[in-house]
């Protein structure tokens, strides 16, 4: 059993650009649900919407970074409107169904062959790395220490994607303690009393929806930046981890998204790699390889239900709060 | 809580609450006959021609009413009589099938209901709606007017809003005090008891210095210690220069504290007038009693339902 490699690859996930990209996702519901009360299950179609924003950008039509970044942004905020207009002015469930259709709406419109000459289809996209990497400031070589020893290009991509973790946390956090915050968390308690306080709850809720959902389309950029973009990537399980690290965390915090997706892919890893070991070492003598792959989800799942029961407001949430809480 | 508790006897009868001081009553509010629809001389809010229906029911069908500038007025009726949806129908919470009303001369209709409290009608909920994962500053904090931070892009710059917060939570703490709430200022509005809620909501709607308070039912499910002071906050709405309209069944209490009582049943104004005069006046006595009610039918002590208990209790007190 090689102990110093499952802990070895269990740490790097604590900083991969993965996590990050995760991290923010769930920061961008914590905006949507742990804020707002919006029930956005549709967090993948916004990921999605960042990686084939971005991707398509470069390789389509030769944009710089910054347009692509910008393209990708302007599609989620085009999306959380159609989203938004005709579902925010009724009751929260509705939007519930709504996010969760129209993210598997958009993820088959990028597998469907019809436009496969820009989607890639099924097998998706690659080949859009290069614009991003030229603007590597470090030169070649090997950066960090013990796990956390990467190349120029790994070490580029990670300070960027924790930078944007970290700017994007600083913003929610003081647009939180804001009077912004304060009529965005009272909508969540009640919007008809807010509405009796002359807010526009229509128009707060709108706002809180692009917000939330253009942390998911830069999350969906940095997810798709170490990897090719595949369409079967943005499923709903993807917006469930993302919910899990979430309620791992803490809903309502801004550092709960954060250390809840670094805890979510250590614990992944760490699963995953033990029983893969453990398989091969003939501990498990039932179970293939494959099969231990999918034990690792089972693990995961047993560890954050565990969390979710023995501490229901999360890592960083407040006892408090749930102590009034039906 | 403590702090507004007085001892009660539990051997002696409970009085029925009545304001610390002798309230000043305003009158000569009206122009001509005390009638359904009466013209006033100085009206804040004028309705006409609103009607609700569901499905086949008419919920609310008002031709005309009238409400006066610097009084109180209550709204009374039977339960289903179509007041509280009349008042969800005038903050535009909900829409009528037809009609027009006008706020201080502004048209309403079709108005929602966000702006309709921007104008300075602000109304108050039968079921308490304090927001209860909210501190009561907070609370209070979100009922102030125009604030710049409550901008998304604003919000992330401090310095434009910091001073006009300070202002607000100063303004907001002078209104604790006076609701006695200033000690539970940090608390989460969930930990407040039914009666403090029903003070919070008050003083959180007059952050906004409204022209027009609306309180829907502000005494129901409050102890009768608590009434006191909240009877003394209405009147004091009064004092300061608001109109008041406000929904009720506690009888004692629409006459100690209302200038003037407009009687709804079955989705119309039936009645208005001085609180002492409309109680005689037999529309009013149909609209709660039904129009038989003096035919002998035989003692049936269960038939007597509150209503009935009400307005005999206030007939015994006028004689």
């Amino acid at each position: 059993m090689d102990w110093g490699a499952i802990f070895g690859n269990a740490a790097v996930e604590l900083i991969s650009p993965t996590t990050a990209a995760y991290a923010l996702a769930a920061l961008g519901l914590a905006v949507h649900f742990g804020y707002t009360g919006l029930l956005n299950f549709g967090q993948a179609g916004f990921m999605a919407l960042g990686a084939y924003g971005y991707a398509i950008s470069i390789l389509t039509f030769g944009f710089p970074v910054w347009g692509a970044f910008l393209v990708g942004v302007g599609a989620s905020v085009v999306f959380a409107l159609i989203l938004g207009i005709p579902t925010l002015r009724l009751r929260a469930d509705y939007l519930a169904i709504v996010t969760i259709a129209a993210a598997e709406i958009v993820r088959l419109l990028f597998t469907t062959n019809t436009f496969a000459s820009v989607t890639g289809s099924a097998n998706g996209l690659s080949g859009y790395k290069n614009e991003f990497a030229a603007l590597n400031p470090l030169a070649d070589g090997t950066y960090g220490f013990g796990p956390f020893t990467n190349n120029a290009y790994d070490t580029w991509l990670r300070i960027v994607a924790w930078s944007i973790v970290i700017i994007a946390a600083l913003l929610v956090w003081q647009i939180m303690r804001s009077p912004w915050g304060r009529v965005i968390k009272g909508i969540r308690e009640d919007e008809d009393a807010v509405r009796a306080l002359g807010k526009n709850v229509y128009a707060y809720k709108m706002q809180s929806l692009i917000f939330g959902g253009v942390l998911g389309t830069i999350a969906g950029m940095i997810f798709a930046l170490p990897r090719a973009v595949v369409p079967s990537n943005y499923q709903t399980t993807l917006t469930f981890f993302i919910y899990a690290i979430l309620l791992l965390g803490g809903a309502a915090t801004v550092l709960g998204p954060i250390i809840g997706s670094m805890i979510f892919w250590v614990l992944l890893s760490f699963f995953s790699g033990f029983i893969a070991r453990a398989v091969e070492a003939g501990w498990l003598p039932f179970m293939t390889g494959i099969q231990g792959g999918q034990l690792s989800f089972i693990l995961v799942g047993a560890a954050i239900m565990a969390i979710v029961i023995f501490r229901p407001q999360g890592i960083f949430g407040n006892k408090k709060e749930l102590a009034f809480v039906r | 809580m403590s702090a507004n508790a007085v001892p009660l006897d539990s051997a002696a009868p409970l009085e029925p609450p009545v304001p610390t001081k002798k309230p000043v009553k305003t009158t000569g509010l009206h122009i001509g006959a005390a009638e359904p629809g009466c013209a006033k001389v100085d009206p804040i809010l004028v309705v006409d021609n609103v009607r609700r229906t569901f499905g086949g029911l008419t919920a609310v069908d008002v031709a005309h009413v009238e409400v006066p500038r610097g009084a109180i007025t209550a709204l009374i009726g039977p339960n289903g009589a179509g007041k509280t949806t009349l008042f969800n129908l005038l903050t535009g919470f909900d829409k009528p099938d037809d009609g027009k009303w006008t706020f201080d001369g502004r048209s309403l209709a079709g108005v929602p209901a966000y702006r309709v409290a921007r104008m300075g009608q602000i109304r108050t909920f039968q079921l308490t709606k304090a927001l209860g994962l909210l501190t009561v500053m907070d609370n209070m904090l979100l009922g102030a007017k125009g604030q710049t931070g409550e901008n998304m892009f604003r919000a992330l710059m401090p310095f434009l809003w910091r001073n006009e917060e300070e202002e607000n939570r100063a303004k907001a703490l002078d209104l604790l005090t006076r609701f006695k709430l200033d000690t539970k200022k940090d608390d989460y509005a969930a930990s407040l008891s039914g009666g403090q809620r029903k003070l919070l909501e008050m003083a959180r709607a007059l952050m906004s210095d409204p022209t027009l308070v609306m309180l829907d039912e502000p005494m129901a499910g409050v102890n009768p210690a608590l009434t006191q002071s909240l009877l003394d906050h209405i009147l004091n709405l009064k004092a300061q220069g608001m109109s008041v309209l406000f929904v009720e069944h506690d009888m004692h209490m629409v006459r100690h504290i209302a200038d003037w009582v407009i009687v709804m049943a079955e989705g119309k104004v039936v009645a208005e007038g001085d609180p002492h005069e409309v109680m005689q006046n037999p529309a009013v006595i149909d609209a709660y009693l039904g129009s038989h009610h003096d035919e002998d039918i035989g003692e049936d002590p269960a038939a007597e339902t509150e209503h009935v208990s009400a307005i005999k209790e206030l007939l015994d007190d006028e004689r």
